[in-house]
This record gives structure tokens, C-alpha cells and sequence, in this order.
């Protein structure tokens, strides 16, 4: 096992490098650059930017810079915030949206799967079709609808919590409601459909035919081998969640880093866009290769050799 | 449903009022600022936009700042004299300190300002500077010695500044965020962390206390301001407030005291509602569309370009889009400038349905008719308010004959195609820096370079424009600069769409806030009534 590990990891090495080139050059490609204003930047002030920023070196001349740079964990500077080091930027906002994610992830997590075990169960009932179209409309209804209902009705009308700001514990509650509203449907829908299918399994069958108690054969053999859609769901899921939403993140006023994803390529935010590719691409790498593993724990037919 | 919702969501809503209780429980005043976006940076030669502005007059004080109502009044000098040629000034320095409890001397101000100059440093704004001695010379690198710059420290307390040419419109330049005073301790200890809570140095009213990106900058009262007895907030917080919307409903609910701006989509109800609440003032900004003078048929033929600015009903522009109170445009440059007349078109005066009947008059003089329309296409960066703009003058133009096709580009490509006069007709929109006319003038100077997207070149124009940099007379100069905006409007190289306004909500709790055109309320000048 640990032999594999070793070897995926191996294998991330040059898909990262991939990523990393891949990337430095479409921003480039994109017209514009990070110095274009409304108000037109003089050309010898643009020059001075330029220089300062070693944006009139040849390109291949930065690109080898960049590399230099990323070697020793300088993702140089922002060109936007321009107080602030782009790893200091992600370092201060990834742990914002690690909590915020983590806690959404969980309460999806322990909602949808019940759900949809419960829809599976009483599959073609009133519970079940229930279920499922909450799930319907958790993946229909966008977080950009979701989120300002949300603050109208718990924040403005009734007063319940904050609209927006960061700080207290109560400023997690409607974040993490309109992060895992679309994760609870898409959990509860994949755990239903794997579970029915488990349930009409030869295995099942089998547990059943020898006696087993209902209860048993759900929790210790259904369950088990319906999760495994799941999990490889939740490992690109994961990594989405957990680097925060430009939607929630603007609505809510939240100091994540989801909002960079987006500003820094319309900023034309090179370095930016380059440090949050980087980081969400290895974020990726690696919720995969731990969804991977989890995969020889839940199933049996699963080995490393 | 509701009941289970209460109960659910009880503790969460106890533990929010026991917080909200601590606050409270404190005795000091906390002023919360929407403040629109994320600044930048905190460093003043670094800054280009309003966010930064904001931020920064807070922490540092220029020479001269702002009055409540906008007028220049005297910050760290204390007095200054002229020189009768207009080309030296002498400030004196009152006796202030930073905030580390350091004086304030002219030697900080000439630091400030080299540095600012220095090409090293890539400020944006390095030519805020360019009226003095050697200051363009010295960005654009034709001169290396920092000395050579017109900013001279004769002793502690009194600076010697010499202008290249009279300016008489630089005391109100040096309240431009830009020239605010650095502290030179600090900026040589950290130069990539100067401003980081902690290292920053500032002699404002208010010190730099913590700064969360994204999420709140606060700023405490600084007890080394030279006016600390009369500053009565102890506390500011702006906050990015990027979604209008959010902005809106963390104001209503008590959150904000000061909103950045406020949605368009929600006038009606501000406007019923909440009426004594919003601050709705002339800004200094206009909307306009700009011509592409470059591209035919549009740049040779003035009856076109008058018929396209005939056809724009502003009115119905400003009452049923905008909504907040906009000034429909005549103008480039906007309302509110002392010393300055208003400017208008030609056509002011004429009802709509007059100006219509012209423009088809126009159009058809030149063998434009609905069958054989002029085709147009406008260009606009993508936003929902410029997108309700362009659709309503694509259906203006349609009612005259002209055939116009509306395009969006993404901000920065948009630039990109409106800087290389790669567009027909675009839209645009200009705020000033100062309170000057010049800061709408010089934007259309034949060797403006880019700014200057229109591509107009009138040497009547410049000589005008340029000529009043060396008019001694105030009333003689704004004359010159009123002559020119005449000919600028008469030959029609943009079409004037309204004057911005302010559109801020402040809450009734507050007082000092008054209108001034540049739209900055120092938080040294307001408190809450108790």
C-alpha cells in the first residue's frame, strides 16, 4: 500500500508540471495585461511597471523565473494587492476556507447520506420520491439564488443572524447552509441510486437467504459497498469545496481564497492565477490519491499490490 | 416549519447576541464602512482607485486635506506662501507627529516625494507630480538625481516646493492621495511589509490595527494626531463590499453604517422607503459615449455624430434605468466646479421630440434613410447596467433610422480594444481627481496617447487647454478652459449620457457627513449623535 502511495505521488510530479507550464502560458495568451486601467497608464510609467514586476523580460526569461521561484515556495507577488505576497495571500485565506468546507462537507455528508439510504430503502414510497426531489432542487437552485434568499429571510426579515462579516461562530450558518445544500443532492442522489443497486446484489441476496438481520445486512455489507461512488465523488468534491466559492465568498463578505480563482484572470493577476492554479491542482492530486486509498479500505476486490 | 426553524437555530442566534453584547459592553465608538472593494495597497504611490483612496486618507494627511464640504483647507502645513510668478510655494509645517511619535518635517515629505518619482518605485500615479521642477524628467528616467527634484527641506517646519510653470490648481492637487506623506523608519525597516498592521507608520487620524484581506481593515483612533481631541470615532472598519445587493441588506440590517453604493434595482424602494437615509449629491463624474474619430464614417462627418447625440433621450435614461437621481449630460465636464460654468450642447435647450425631427433631418442630408441606415456598433464592457444603457440607445438610434449593434467585452479586453481605437462607438465613463476642470480637459489633448481614445485632435482645443497652465489669473483661466470645453462640445467627439451622483446610504446616527464633490467624508469629521 505504502508502495503504491509512494508511486502516485511519484506520478503527480510531472501532471503539477504540466498544470504549472499549461497554465503560464494561456494567462499570457489572454488579451489585456494586470497594468490596463480606464485611466491609460503613461508609457514610460507603464515601462517602470513592467520592469519592476520583470514583465518585459522575454517570456520563456519568465517562465524559467517562475519555475526558480515555485522551487523554493515563492509564488511571487501579487500584482493586484500589491502589499501582499501571493503565498501570503493563500496562506491567509485557505484556512477560512478549509473550516467553512470542512464543516459544509461534514453536514452534506451525514444529511445526504441518510437521505439517500432512507430513499433507497423506501424506494418508490412518498419518503423516496420526497427525497429525491429536495436533491432535484438542491442541484437546481444555484448558490447565487440560494445565498441572497437566504440573508433576506435569516439576516434582514426575521434578524437571526448576520447578512455578511466574518469573526463570530454565528457567521458560519448560512455559509455552510447554501455551500452544502448542493452537495446534500448530489450526495443523497448517488447514494440512493448505488444503494438500490447493491440492495438487488448477488451478495445481498445472499446475506439475506442465510438469515442475517435486516439491520446487519444494511450497515455492515450494503452500505459499505453502495459508498464507493461516493467516495470517488467526494474526492474532486473535497477539493472544490474546501478552496472556497466566489459566490458564497462575495455574498457573505467571507476572506476566503474562492474569490481569486476568478478576480485574479479577470485582474490579468499573473502570478495570482498561477498560485491558486498550482495550489487547487495539487489540492486535487491529492483528494484523489486519498480517495483512491480509501477505496482498498471499503472494498474488498481492491488491492495495491 | 418556522417553530422548528426557531428552535433549530436558537443557540447559533443566543451566541450572536452574547457577542453582539460584548461590543457593546465596550464604550467606544465603532464606526462600519462598506467600502466597495478590497484596497490594493495602503501604500499611497502604489494606489490607483477609490478604495485605496479611502483607506488612505484615513491613515496619512497630505499638506493641505479636505473640509467637510471639499474645501481645501490646510492639513500638515499649517500655512503657505506664494511666490507672485506662481512658481515657488513655502509651506510651513505645524508642530504633528506620526504615529510612532516621531515629528512630521518637510525632510518626510521630500522623502515622500522623491520616492514617488523614483522610477524604482512604479507608482501609476508618479505623475500626480509633474508640475514640479525636473518631476517628469526624473519618472521618465532622462534625469537619475533624486536632488534635482523641486521639493526642497529649508528646515524642519518649512518646505520649499518650485513649479516648472504656475499651477493654480496644485493646492487642491496635493490633497491627491498620491503625495500623502510616507514615513521614511518604516519604509526603509520593511520595504515589501511597511504597510502590514504593526509596521505601518502614519500621521492621519486614525493607525492601521489589523487588515484580514478580503473580509476588514480597522483602524484606530491615533492619539499622536495633532487634532486627536476633536477626531470623535475611536474606531473605523471598512469592509469590502463587492455585491451591492449584500451591501444593501448588511446596511438595512444594521451592520454598515455607511454603504459604498447603493443597487440601482433597489431606488424604488430606497426611494419610498428610506428616503431621509440616502445621500444622493452631484459627483464629479460623467457618463458618456465616446467616438472613434479614426474610423469613417463617424470621424469625418459631424452631422452624424450630432444626429447619434441628438437621438439620446436622457431623461428617460436617467429616470427609468439609472434611477438615482443622475443629471442627464450636456457636459463633459461636470457640475459643481468653483470658478467653472456649466457647458452645454447646442441642443440642450430643444425638446426630445425636436431634437428626433433634427437628427432624422441630419442622417437624411447625408443620404441616410431607414432604408439605407447608418449601421453603428457600440461597445461596452459587460455589466449589467451598461448593458440596459446600450440597449435602450441601440432602440433611440433605431427610432432615427441608424442600425446599431451592440457588443461586450470583458473588462480588460474591452480596454485593451478601446485604448487601440479599435471600436466604433464605445461607452466610457470619467471621475475626476481633482477639483479642476483640467481633469476632464487634458484627456482629449491631441498628444494625450492613449487616453485619449477618440482620437480628437483640435489644435484650437490644446492651445486653450495648454495655454491656461500659464494664466495667472484664476477668472482668465477658467475663461480659456470654459472656451475650450465650447469647442470640445461643438465638434461632438463623445456623446455626454449623464453626470454621476453619489449614491451612498448613511445612517441617521451619524452626523458631519455633507456633500462635496469629490465625495470624501474623513471619518475624523463625523461622529454619532448621542
Amino acid at each position: 500500500m505504502l508502495h503504491y502511495f509512494l508511486r502516485r505521488l511519484g506520478g503527480a510530479i510531472p501532471t503539477l508540471f504540466i498544470i504549472i507550464t499549461a497554465s503560464f502560458f494561456m494567462i499570457r495568451t489572454a488579451p489585456g495585461g494586470p497594468f490596463d486601467r480606464e485611466r491609460v497608464v503613461p508609457p514610460d510609467i507603464l515601462a517602470n511597471l513592467m520592469k519592476a514586476y520583470h514583465l518585459d523580460e522575454p517570456l520563456w526569461k519568465q517562465y524559467l523565473r517562475y519555475l526558480g521561484g515555485l522551487f523554493q515556495g515563492d509564488f511571487g507577488p501579487s500584482f493586484k494587492y500589491k502589499d501582499f505576497s501571493v503565498a501570503e495571500l493563500i496562506a491567509q485565506g485557505f484556512p477560512t476556507s478549509l473550516t467553512l468546507g470542512t464543516i459544509a462537507i461534514a453536514v452534506a455528508l451525514s444529511i445526504g447520506l441518510t437521505l439517500g439510504v432512507w430513499a433507497a430503502l423506501r424506494q418508490n414510497t412518498a419518503v423516496d420520491y420526497t427525497a429525491t426531489g429536495v436533491s432535484m432542487l438542491g442541484i437546481a437552485v444555484p448558490n447565487f439564488v440560494v445565498a441572497p434568499t437566504l440573508t433576506l429571510v435569516f439576516g434582514l426579515m426575521l434578524g437571526w443572524l448576520p447578512v455578511g462579516g466574518w469573526g463570530s461562530p454565528a457567521n458560519y450558518v448560512l455559509p455552510v447552509v447554501a455551500l452544502c445544500l448542493p452537495q446534500i443532492a448530489a450526495i443523497a442522489r448517488l447514494t440512493r441510486a448505488s444503494m438500490i443497486e447493491v440492495l438487488g446484489s448477488n451478495f445481498v441476496r445472499t446475506a439475506r437467504a442465510k438469515g442475517m438481520p435486516e439491520r446487519v445486512t444494511i450497515t455492515r455489507h450494503a452500505i459499505r459497498a453502495a459508498l464507493l461512488p461516493v467516495v470517488s465523488y467526494l474526492g474532486p468534491a473535497i477539493a472544490q469545496i474546501i478552496t472556497g466559492s466566489v459566490v458564497i465568498e462575495q455574498i457573505f463578505s467571507i476572506p476566503g481564497i474562492g474569490r481569486y480563482f476568478v478576480q485574479s484572470s479577470l485582474n490579468r493577476d499573473y502570478t495570482m492565477v498561477m498560485g491558486v492554479t498550482v495550489f487547487y491542482g495539487a489540492l486535487v492530486i491529492f483528494c484523489n490519491l486519498v480517495a483512491d486509498m480509501l477505496y482498498g479500505v471499503l472494498d474488498p476486490k481492491v488491492r495495491y499490490d | 416549519m418556522k417553530e422548528a426553524l426557531r428552535k433549530l437555530l436558537l443557540p447559533a442566534v443566543a451566541a450572536a447576541g452574547l457577542m453582539a453584547g460584548a461590543f457593546t459592553a465596550q464604550a467606544e465608538t465603532v464606526l462600519h464602512r462598506g467600502n466597495g472593494a478590497e484596497p490594493e495597497t495602503l501604500d499611497p504611490a502604489k494606489a490607483t482607485g477609490v478604495p485605496e483612496a479611502n483607506a488612505q486618507y484615513e491613515l496619512y494627511e497630505g499638506l493641505t486635506t479636505y473640509s467637510p464640504s471639499g474645501d481645501i483647507v490646510p492639513g500638515v502645513a499649517e500655512k503657505w506662501e506664494v511666490s507672485d510668478d506662481g512658481l515657488t510655494y513655502t509651506f510651513h509645517l505645524r508642530d504633528s507627529k506620526w504615529s510612532n511619535g516621531d515629528p512630521v518635517t518637510a525632510k518626510d515629505f521630500v522623502f515622500s516625494w522623491r520616492r514617488l518619482v523614483d522610477p524604482k518605485t512604479a507608482s501609476d500615479y508618479s505623475y500626480m507630480l509633474d508640475d514640479l521642477v525636473n518631476a517628469s524628467d526624473l519618472r521618465q528616467g532622462k534625469q537619475t538625481d533624486l536632488t534635482k527634484l523641486g521639493a526642497e527641506a529649508v528646515d524642519d517646519h518649512t518646505l520649499k516646493v518650485t513649479l516648472a510653470h504656475p499651477a493654480p490648481y496644485f493646492l487642491g492637487l496635493l490633497r491627491h492621495n498620491s503625495v500623502l506623506p510616507v514615513n521614511e523608519k518604516a519604509v526603509t525597516a520593511h520595504p515589501d511589509d511597511w504597510t502590514k498592521p504593526g509596521n505601518l507608520v502614519g500621521n492621519g487620524a486614525y493607525t492601521l490595527t489589523e487588515w484580514t484581506p478580503q473580509a476588514s481593515l480597522t483602524m484606530t483612533k491615533n492619539p499622536n494626531y495633532y487634532n486627536a481631541d476633536k477626531v470623535k470615532i475611536d474606531k473605523v472598519i471598512y469592509y469590502p463590499t463587492e455585491d451591492l445587493g449584500e451591501e444593501f441588506k448588511r446596511f438595512r440590517a444594521g451592520e454598515l453604517d455607511v454603504t459604498y453604493d447603493t443597487p440601482s434595482d433597489q431606488m424604488k424602494y430606497v426611494m419610498k422607503n428610506m428616503k431621509d437615509q440616502f445621500q444622493n449629491t452631484p459627483y464629479l463624474g460623467t457618463y458618456y459615449y465616446v467616438i472613434n474619430l479614426t474610423k469613417e464614417p463617424l470621424g469625418k462627418q459631424h452631422d452624424l455624430r450630432e444626429a447619434l447625440a441628438l437621438a439620446v433621450d436622457r431623461d428617460a435614461l436617467v429616470s427609468k434605468i439609472t434611477q438615482a437621481g443622475e443629471m442627464p449630460a450636456y457636459a463633459w465636464v461636470p457640475p459643481g466646479l468653483h470658478g467653472y460654468e456649466l457647458q452645454s450642447t447646442d441642443f440642450k435647450n430643444m425638446d426630445q421630440k425636436a431634437r428626433k425631427a433634427k437628427a432624422i433631418a441630419l442622417l437624411a442630408k447625408n443620404g441616410y434613410t431607414p432604408v439605407n441606415p447608418l449601421k453603428v456598433e457600440i461597445l461596452y464592457n459587460t455589466s449589467e447596467n451598461h448593458k440596459k444603457i446600450a440597449v435602450a440607445i441601440q432602440s433611440m438610434w433605431k427610432a432615427i433610422g441608424v442600425k446599431a449593434t451592440i457588443t461586450n467585452q470583458e473588462w480588460k479586453v474591452y480596454l485593451g480594444t478601446r485604448h487601440d481605437k479599435q471600436f466604433q462607438v464605445a461607452r466610457a465613463a470619467w471621475i475626476g481627481d481633482y477639483e479642476d476642470p483640467t481633469t476632464f480637459l487634458t484627456l482629449f489633448l491631441s498628444d494625450a496617447g492613449d487616453q485619449n481614445d477618440a482620437g480628437y485632435n483640435n489644435p484650437e482645443y490644446d492651445k486653450l487647454v495648454k495655454g491656461s497652465a500659464t494664466e495667472t489669473d484664476p477668472a482668465k483661466r477658467m475663461k480659456m478652459l470654459e472656451q475650450a470645453e465650447q469647442i470640445f462640445l461643438k465638434d461632438l467627439p463623445i456623446i455626454p449620457i449623464y453626470h454621476y451622483t453619489t449614491k451612498h446610504m448613511v445612517s441617521p446616527k451619524l452626523q458631519g457627513w455633507e456633500f462635496n464633490v469629490l465625495d470624501f467624508h474623513l471619518t475624523r469629521d463625523l461622529s454619532f449623535k448621542s
